[in-house]
């Protein structure tokens, strides 16, 4: 006797909770995996998964086994010229291995790591775990694309899915007991006086008007029951209506200095900054805009395509990139509706007399706007005027503004993990 | 094949029950019947089967947690996942073509990506073979209960959930740690439980509870009894005589396990026990199932009911699955379980059938037999070791190739002790059942004494098998234990009577793997 049962579709992610477990032991192995792999890949590819892996020894569950030493005697298969008596000579240090086989397979000396992948998911996960943003998320009702759907109580009008059966039962209840209160005061007078007719002795009845009676109660009563136990009007729906929701929206600005003395490395670590950077915006606000400045002596809103390849070189001022960003505030991105991000990178290099005008710009007309301005100098030199001149509008908004400085591609991802990490509140 | 079948008429002359590799549950109904009318026949008795349809992905989830239906959550299980998982998505591995749980209704699970032959190869398999095995096996018989398996899982399921919930993630998941290691340690083997299912099992926990903890107090008991002292008695050692089962030991006498961590032990070490039948009986449950996966569907091609693309496909897989890679292939993993025991069994009904003039003289007394109830004694009343050791034939031996060397680190080299011929049979014999030997597959360790009047600590026994020292996990295995018991733990590894090595948790430099000048000051095992 046997039943035969399809369990296709039962649920099939049973394991789901042990992996994860899993991955909650070893958050730590994995945590510096993704750091590693932050650093060594392609920008392309910065947000798939990744491939942990772990030593073997780390994960391993430990138990009561022998070791190797004493004495062994072992049966194997598949004799080709051995008899009784052979010596065999040992091979290795550790005893086994005799003739080439037999240890490998009790002895579990396995080496290798213990590889597997994770998903884009977990990877972003594990990349920003313990990050926050450091300002407050502004919400506003921004467009119309996104909606809540609500109740708003009862309607008259809907369709048959959203009826409604208490209320529509009710109504129902409360007309009829309107339509027929006036026939039923009726019925219960003529009842009375029915009553009465028959009380009366039966010499004295008026046999009449008792025929008469009991006809008008029977027609009366009729026209109680023609009133109908539900009608059109009765009906109550549900109302839902559509809410438009708040919604959070970021704006990040790109700021890259392509002049001269940026080669194409140091333009792949500030990708890698910005990317990282927009990465994480996104993870965080519903919706993210994001705006490349390219700049030299003068500054140029660009598609991310020339953000990043287009060659173009001359000298450096620091101040136009600004100029243009407060610019494309002003008109584009008031600050009531959207949370602004300020990235920049540079190598350092300005003219000397620049760096106040960046200060003050900075100062007066962009940081009172932007939840957050962070600046990479990314130079394996000394810093110069430009720096300094950051560092005392650091000194003005600690909260808002932060700086580091990267020399090569290794420093990114702790950089960007030092300048959002999740600051403990006081 | 001349048993009394081939002479009998085929009553039923039909046709092929399928032409084409697809299957259909319709199909796999009319297998199953068929396949089960001729196990009928041949005298097997089964649990009813539940025969579960399931995709890769639920193969997988059923993998990673050993197979069974229901399982507590831990991480190891979430490890086991994602290296199957991972093996299987890069093509390293094929997942098992079936699953199937000693319990009752025994299920068994058929993966939807497998082939109609495959479906019906895993019913014979499943379904037929293991099931008879699990219903008819002493050791299973004895040691699980078919019917409250699945129940008792269920239990321990919610209450280690419930424990996750009101103590912590961390705490229930350090507990299970520990107890997994010890997970080898947690059987009785020379005691006989009685399964119990879910409901009692509740009703009982709470009764255990209260009873745990007076039998604790007494046992701990730090106020000295007048007129104890000085009256010369030896104190009992205790326990009194070494244990085996460290977990069952942990669990009733560990001095700070709260009731809940005792609970988990219990569960693990049900598990454990639930396990027990399955790691001895690994040669001859594999050999029988396919034994009569080969038996059966051969029948089937004899009735006309399978076509020959069918037997094609089967033998394929069949000769796959018994395939034995020689010691110095680089496929080479150990003997293969399913070879070793579709052979025996195999040779067993050929003894019967056709002996020969050795298997008189080995098998005097199963030669010529009848060979349905000779296998049908072999599998119920043996376990690996014992029916190697009965079993294997000779011509088993020479088939295989099989000899013996003997590596002993005090010789600088190994030697070839014995080898498939006259001289060397009995002793092959001898040491392949050894190798199946659960005690000289593990060492043996033993709870010893505790300390009951002093620091507490656990002293655990090591009896050497052969000198074998301990692996080097041993250090890792006595802080779980130490994280149980909670005071110190001491392992002394024994040669006979002479100390090799002693392990100490926590260990404050006191480890030493060699023995050293000073005088240990460690009882002499009794």
């Amino acid at each position: 006797m046997s039943y035969i049962i399809d369990r296709r579709l039962n649920g099939k992610n049973k394991s789901t909770v042990n992996r994860q477990r899993f991955l909650r032991r070893y958050k730590a192995h994995i945590k510096k995996a993704v750091g590693e792999a932050m650093n060594s890949r392609s920008i392309t590819d910065m947000e798939k998964g990744e491939q942990i892996s772990i030593p073997t020894r780390d994960i391993s569950e430990p138990a009561f086994s022998h070791g190797p030493g004493g004495h062994v005697e072992r049966v194997l298969p598949g004799n080709k010229q051995f008899s009784t008596g052979d010596r065999i000579p040992r091979q290795g240090q550790q005893g086994g291995g005799g003739g080439g086989g037999g240890n490998a397979s009790d002895s579990g000396e396995g080496v290798d790591d213990f590889v597997f992948q994770i998903s884009q998911e977990e990877f972003l996960d594990f990349m920003f775990e313990g990050l926050q943003l450091p300002n407050m998320i502004k919400r506003r009702l921004a467009g119309n694309e996104s909606f809540q759907v609500v109740r708003a109580g009862i309607s008259n009008e809907g369709t048959p899915g959203r009826i409604n059966v208490v209320r529509s039962l009710r109504a129902a209840n409360a007309r009829r007991i309107a339509l027929t209160s006036s026939k039923r005061r009726n019925i219960k007078l003529l009842a009375e006086e029915l009553e009465q007719e028959e009380q009366k002795d039966p010499a004295l009845r008026d046999q009449r008007r008792i025929e008469f009676l009991r006809h008008r109660i029977e027609d009366i009563q009729a026209r109680v029951k023609r009133v109908p136990f539900l009608d059109d009007f009765d009906l109550k729906y549900n109302l839902l209506v559509r809410q438009p929701r708040p919604r959070s929206r970021a704006v990040m600005f790109c700021l890259m200095d392509v002049s001269g003395s940026m080669n194409q490395a140091t333009k792949d670590m500030a990708k890698r900054f910005f990317l990282l950077l927009y990465l994480f915006l996104q993870r965080s606000y519903e919706y993210t805009e994001v705006v490349f400045i390219r700049h030299h002596t003068s500054a140029k809103e660009v598609d991310e395509e020339e953000f990043f390849y287009s060659r173009e070189t001359g000298g450096t001022i620091v101040s136009s990139a600004l100029k243009l960003m407060r610019t494309i505030i002003r008109e584009r991105y008031p600050a009531s509706e959207w949370n602004i991000y300020g990235a920049q990178a540079s190598d350092g290099d300005n003219w000397n007399d620049d760096s106040s005008t960046c200060h003050k710009i900075l100062i007066d007309d962009i940081m009172p706007h932007v939840q957050y301005y962070s600046y990479v100098e990314i130079t394996p030199r000394d810093h110069q005027a430009l720096w300094e001149e950051y560092e005392s509008v650091k000194a003005l908004f600690p909260e808002h503004f932060a700086m580091e400085q990267i020399v090569d591609v290794q420093d990114i991802y702790p950089v960007f993990r030092q300048l959002f990490s999740q600051k403990v509140s006081a | 094949m001349f048993d009394q079948y081939s002479s009998a008429p085929d009553t039923k002359p039909e046709g092929p029950i399928s032409t084409s590799s697809e299957w259909t549950f319709e199909l796999i109904r009319e297998y199953d019947e068929a396949i089960g009318e001729l196990a009928g026949e041949f005298g097997l008795d089964t649990y009813p089967n539940q025969i579960e349809v399931i995709s890769s992905e639920q193969m997988m989830d059923a993998y990673s947690s050993v197979g069974m239906p229901v399982g507590y959550n831990h991480w190891s299980f979430g490890k086991q996942f994602i290296s199957v998982e991972n093996n299987y998505q890069r093509g390293l591995m094929g997942l098992a073509y079936e699953i199937v749980i000693n319990s009752n209704p025994c299920i068994a699970y058929l993966m939807e990506e497998n082939t109609m032959t495959m479906q019906a190869l895993v019913i014979a398999h499943a379904c037929y073979g293991h099931n008879s095995f699990f219903k008819g096996n002493y050791l299973f018989r004895s040691w699980t209960d078919a019917s409250s398996i699945i129940d008792y899982l269920i239990f321990a399921k919610n209450y280690i959930r419930e424990c996750e919930q009101r103590h912590g993630l961390d705490e229930v998941e350090s507990v299970l740690d520990s107890c997994h290691s010890l997970m080898n340690y947690g059987v009785d083997r020379y005691k006989r439980p009685y399964p119990i299912s879910a409901v009692e099992e509740e009703r009982r926990q709470k009764e255990r509870e209260e009873y745990r903890q007076r039998q604790l107090n007494d046992l701990w008991r730090t106020i000295p009894k007048l007129g104890e002292e000085g009256d010369g008695v030896e104190p009992r050692r205790f326990p009194e005589e070494p244990q085996e089962n460290i977990l069952y030991f942990i669990e009733k006498n560990a001095p700070l396990l709260e009731n809940w961590q005792r609970e988990l032990v219990r569960i693990v070490r049900k598990l454990a026990q639930y396990f027990y039948p399955q790691r001895q009986t690994q040669v001859m449950n594999e050999g029988w199932a396919s034994f009569w996966h080969y038996t059966l569907l051969t029948e089937l091609y004899r009735r006309g009911r399978v076509t020959e693309g069918f037997m094609i496909e089967f033998l394929q897989s069949h000769t796959n699955v018994i395939y034995q890679p020689a010691f110095d292939s680089p496929y080479y993993s150990g003997i293969n379980p399913y070879t070793l025991g579709f052979s025996i069994f195999s040779d067993l009904r050929r003894i019967c059938e056709e002996p020969t003039a050795e298997d008189r003289e080995w098998f005097p007394d199963i030669a010529g037999s009848n060979w349905k109830e000779t296998l049908q004694f072999a599998m119920r009343d043996f376990k690996d070791e014992s029916f190697i050791l009965q079993f294997l034939s000779p011509k088993v031996m020479r088939d295989m190739k099989l000899f013996c060397v003997s590596d002993d680190d005090r010789d600088s080299e190994i030697v070839v002790n014995a080898i498939h011929d006259e001289d060397g049979y009995r002793q092959l014999r001898a040491n392949l059942a050894g190798q199946y030997n659960l005690g000289n597959r593990e060492p043996n360790i033993q709870v010893f004494s505790v300390a009951n009047r002093g620091d507490r600590s656990l002293t655990l026994h090591h009896t050497q098998h052969r000198r074998r020292p301990l692996g080097k996990e041993t250090k890792e295995v006595m802080r779980h234990i130490h994280r149980l018991w909670g005071f110190d733990v001491h392992l002394h590894s024994f040669n006979g009577d002479e100390l090799t090595a002693s392990y100490h948790c926590p260990d404050e430099g006191r480890d030493r793997a060699e023995r050293e000048e000073e005088p240990m000051l460690v009882p002499k095992p009794i």
